[in-house]
C-alpha cells in the first residue's frame, strides 16, 4: 500500500516516554478523522508496545525505542515499535495472554489486546538483536465511510 | 496519576485520577498498599470515574489489589470505569477475578 504521511521518533528506553509516545501516536492519527474510540485503540496499543520495549527488551539500560507511524492509502494507520534490545527466545509463547517474564506488575496482556484493539500484529524478533512490532488499523470515519 | 482514597463502615474507595500506565503503577501500588495495611478493610471499591486511559498495566494492578483483600479477607470490585479503561477490562477478561460493576 501506497505511504501517505509519516512520523519517526526515537526515544530512550524511559518509563516517562510511555505517556509521550501514545499522545504523540494519537496527535498524528488525528488527521484520519478517528472516532473517539479508535484514538482509544491506537493510544492503547502503543503504550502497550512501548513498555514491552522498556520493561523486557532493555531490562537494565534505557537503550534506543524506536516508534514509527505511517498512513497508508485506504485510511489505514501502520504503527510500527522497534527496539535493539535483548530479543524475544519464543515469540509465540510471549504472545500467549496472561504469559509474562516481567514479574507480578506485568499482566501478561499486553499482546492480547495489541491484537484485540488493532486489525493486524505481526512481531518479529532476534534474540540479542532486538523486537519489531507493527500493528495496522484501519479507520473508518466518523461519517461511517 | 493520582490514588485518592475515602473510608467508612469497613469499605475502602479508591478513587483513580490521569492515566494509568506502567510508569505510574508502581507507585500507586505503593500508596494502595499503604492504604490497605492501615485500614484492612472488608470491601475495596476501585472507583474509575476519573481515570481517563488505562493500559494493562491496570490489569496487573487490579490483580494486586484483589490479591491485597484477600490477604486481608475482604473483597475489591471495579465501578464507573469509562470507556476505553473498560474496553481494557473487557479484552483482558479480568472480569473472571474482579467484578466490574
Amino acid at each position: 500500500m501506497k505511504q501517505v504521511n509519516y512520523i519517526k521518533m526515537e526515544f530512550p528506553a524511559r518509563s516517562a516516554n510511555e505517556g509521550f509516545a501514545r499522545a504523540a501516536a494519537a496527535a498524528f492519527a488525528v488527521q484520519l478523522d478517528p472516532t473517539m474510540e479508535q484514538l482509544g485503540d491506537i493510544k492503547t496499543a502503543v503504550s502497550e508496545a512501548v513498555t514491552n520495549a522498556i520493561v523486557h527488551a532493555y531490562p537494565d539500560t534505557a537503550g534506543p525505542v524506536q516508534l514509527r507511524l505511517r498512513i497508508l492509502e485506504g485510511d489505514v494507520l501502520e504503527l510500527t515499535v522497534r527496539d535493539r534490545g535483548r530479543g524475544i527466545p519464543d515469540v509465540k509463547k510471549a504472545m500467549e495472554p496472561m504469559y509474562t517474564t516481567g514479574g507480578e506488575e506485568r499482566s501478561g496482556m499486553g499482546f492480547t489486546i495489541m491484537g484485540s484493539f488493532m486489525d493486524g500484529l505481526k512481531v518479529r524478533s532476534v534474540v540479542g538483536r532486538g523486537t519489531t512490532v507493527t500493528m495496522k488499523k484501519r479507520i473508518r470515519t466518523k461519517a461511517g465511510t | 496519576m493520582k490514588v485518592l482514597s475515602s473510608y467508612e463502615d469497613g469499605r475502602l474507595t479508591l478513587y483513580f485520577r490521569g492515566e494509568l500506565d506502567h510508569h505510574e503503577a508502581a507507585a500507586a501500588l505503593r500508596k494502595i498498599s499503604r492504604t490497605v495495611d492501615d485500614y484492612l478493610p472488608r470491601e475495596c471499591v476501585v472507583d474509575m470515574e476519573g481515570l481517563s486511559f488505562m493500559d494493562s498495566s491496570g490489569i496487573a494492578l487490579l490483580l494486586k489489589i484483589c490479591r491485597l483483600m484477600a490477604e486481608v479477607g475482604g473483597r475489591a470490585w471495579v465501578e464507573n470505569a469509562r470507556n476505553q479503561p473498560l474496553k481494557v477490562l473487557d479484552a483482558s477478561g479480568i472480569d473472571r477475578m474482579i467484578q466490574v460493576v
